[in-house]
């Protein structure tokens, strides 16, 4: 049984897109992220997810259960974070963090009070007070108190400083290692990079690709630079050809004997060919003229 | 139960001061009576000659020499229309402010059915105008055993009984309403309010409107009514009751398949 499984998942809203003929599997125990523009549908299909929204066409599945007629079993294993978390206006972080455990029927006091130490969110103040980064922490308490089996995270890093990003992601990590499964949609690439197992890139509305982060990483492009060569004019069959200080830089892919080839026709100083880093690679998907 | 003791713990603050502001409203009425009503059977007379302004506001019917007559018109005014525009105000803003502000997706993506959800909230919003109208009646009693006012029981029971049945059913159309529209939460319960106070108006103008009665729970609260036959017109509180049937069934099937 996977933790999430989408078949030809589609919604539209009126006539604009949602997302198209998502299909998407997250195994259980997989730390998944979830990259794309603005706009990609990478909140469309976490909200589908949470059954908040219906799909025009296509199925669901969390952990087996369908998403619209299994909704509350789903829920009460799901530890959600909105991108924006809005709380209710006068109330008192604590309050909320008892209001969320009661909608769970579940007593999460001692877990609350182990993450707000964690995260230095300080339970007396009311949230009306709070900065965006610390309204974040209270979603992600609330998201976490109750100890899901399934983390559904819509850029969860958003707002919060950097020692934060990486105490959540050292609470996140071991939640994963203790079996629970991670879904996080992110764009900062590098967290995608450096946490995540499997990682898919939406555009459009529809999945461009899915894979392991290492395979994404090992494309078989190779990003190429040459030091003191002016003849830029020359490089051909190459992408994203642009000059570089004294020298010029371009992504290779094909044969590596084609390239020496090519590279023997032009006059240079210096080379370095290497992998190109995950964000590069993203931003290649992002950018992808006709997907 | 979580939401609607959540729910009635953030509308504690409005409900005290609409509760304080009706209730000081309804009291001053009644304590300033003994001194009004010696000059009362000018004004009486008055009052219901002034043609059709006297029958809009159901004035022409009434005598404003007895306690219970202007009770019933007072009253009217007071809880009538403020309870109205609490009752909408409230409801409209129940769903629809959640979804407005967006911590309706922090309350629908816990595992809470969205009836159960729907149904907290309505009981939450009825239970906010029963206490409402408790508190005014309460205060109303105190007033009238200060004045010793020459109260009929029965009529006064009646008339807080209709007045709370009108809130709950004007609680009801703007609870529908913004479960169709989350903007403007606000707007569309205070026109729903005045709305139906006008419609009434229309109704008491105009003979061949009457059948407007059916549609505005004001048409049940004539107090002008009560007084003379201690009793509510239940052809206009049945189709009332039908109105807040059918408008909180629709709330219920809207959100069972809204898009949050």
């Amino acid at each position: 049984m996977k933790a999430i499984e989408t078949k030809r998942l589609t919604k539209y809203y009126g006539k604009s897109r949602g997302i198209i003929d998502v299909d998407l599997s997250v195994e259980k125990g997989d730390f998944f992220g979830f990259v794309g523009p603005n706009g990609a549908g990478k909140s469309t299909l976490i909200r589908t997810l949470l059954g908040l929204i219906r799909q025009t066409s296509g199925s669901a599945a969390v952990f087996g259960m369908d998403t619209l007629a299994n909704r509350n079993e789903i829920l009460s294993r799901v530890g959600y974070l909105p991108s924006e978390v809005t709380l209710y206006k006068g109330m008192k972080v604590k309050d909320i963090l008892a209001y969320s455990a009661n909608l769970r029927r579940l007593d999460c006091r001692e877990e609350a009070h182990r993450l707000c130490e964690l995260l230095e969110l300080d339970t007396e103040r009311k949230v009306d007070e709070l900065s965006f980064g610390n309204r974040k922490k209270v979603g992600i308490v609330c998201a976490m108190q109750h100890r899901p089996d399934l983390y559904i995270l819509d850029e969860p890093t958003s707002g919060l400083d950097p020692l934060m990003q990486r105490q959540f992601y050292a609470i996140l990590e071991e939640r994963n290692e203790q079996g629970a499964t991670v879904f996080l949609s992110s764009h900062v690439l590098s967290e995608i990079e450096r946490y995540c197992k499997h990682a898919a890139v939406i555009r459009e509305g529809r999945i461009l690709v899915c894979d392991s982060v290492e395979n994404l990483g090992h494309t078989g492009v190779k990003r190429v630079t040459l030091r003191g060569c002016e003849s830029k004019s020359a490089i051909h069959g190459v992408k994203d050809l642009k000059s570089d200080g004294d020298g010029v830089t371009f992504l290779y892919e094909g044969e590596s004997s084609q390239l020496l080839q090519l590279l023997f026709g032009l006059s240079f100083s210096d080379f370095t060919v290497t992998d190109p880093d995950l964000e590069e690679v993203f931003l290649h998907y992002y950018k992808k003229e006709d997907a | 139960m979580t939401v609607f003791l959540h729910e009635l713990r953030l509308g504690k603050r409005f409900l005290m001061i609409w509760s304080a502001a009706i209730s000081f409203m309804l009291g001053v009425c009644i304590l300033i009576y003994p001194e009004m009503s010696s000059q009362m059977t000018e004004i009486s007379d008055m009052f219901a000659d002034m043609g059709s302004f006297s029958s809009a506001f159901g004035m022409d019917e009434i005598n404003f020499g007895e306690f219970m007559g202007y009770f019933s018109v007072e009253c009217g005014n007071v809880l009538g229309l403020g309870g109205a525009i609490f009752s909408a105000l409230i409801a409209a803003s129940s769903l629809a402010g959640e979804e407005k502000s967006g911590s309706s997706e922090f309350l629908f993506t816990h595992p809470v059915s969205r009836h159960s959800i729907v149904l907290q909230k309505l009981l939450s919003v009825f239970a906010e105008i029963f206490i409402l109208n408790l508190l005014a009646a309460a205060v109303s009693a105190v007033c009238m055993l200060i004045i010793s006012a020459d109260a009929n029981a029965a009529q006064i029971a009646l008339i807080f009984f209709a007045y709370f049945m009108m809130q709950l059913q004007i609680a009801a159309i703007a609870f529908c309403v913004s479960s169709f529209t989350a903007s403007g939460g606000v707007g569309i319960g205070l026109g729903i309010a005045f709305g139906a106070y006008l419609l009434n108006i229309l109704a008491n103008l105009e003979d061949n409107l009457t059948l407007l009665k059916y549609l505005t729970p004001f048409g049940y609260t004539d107090g002008a009514y009560i007084h003379r036959h201690t009793a509510l017109q239940t052809g206009y509180l049945l189709s009332g009751l039908a109105i807040l049937s059918a408008a909180v069934l629709l709330s219920f099937y809207q959100y069972k398949k809204k898009d949050l």
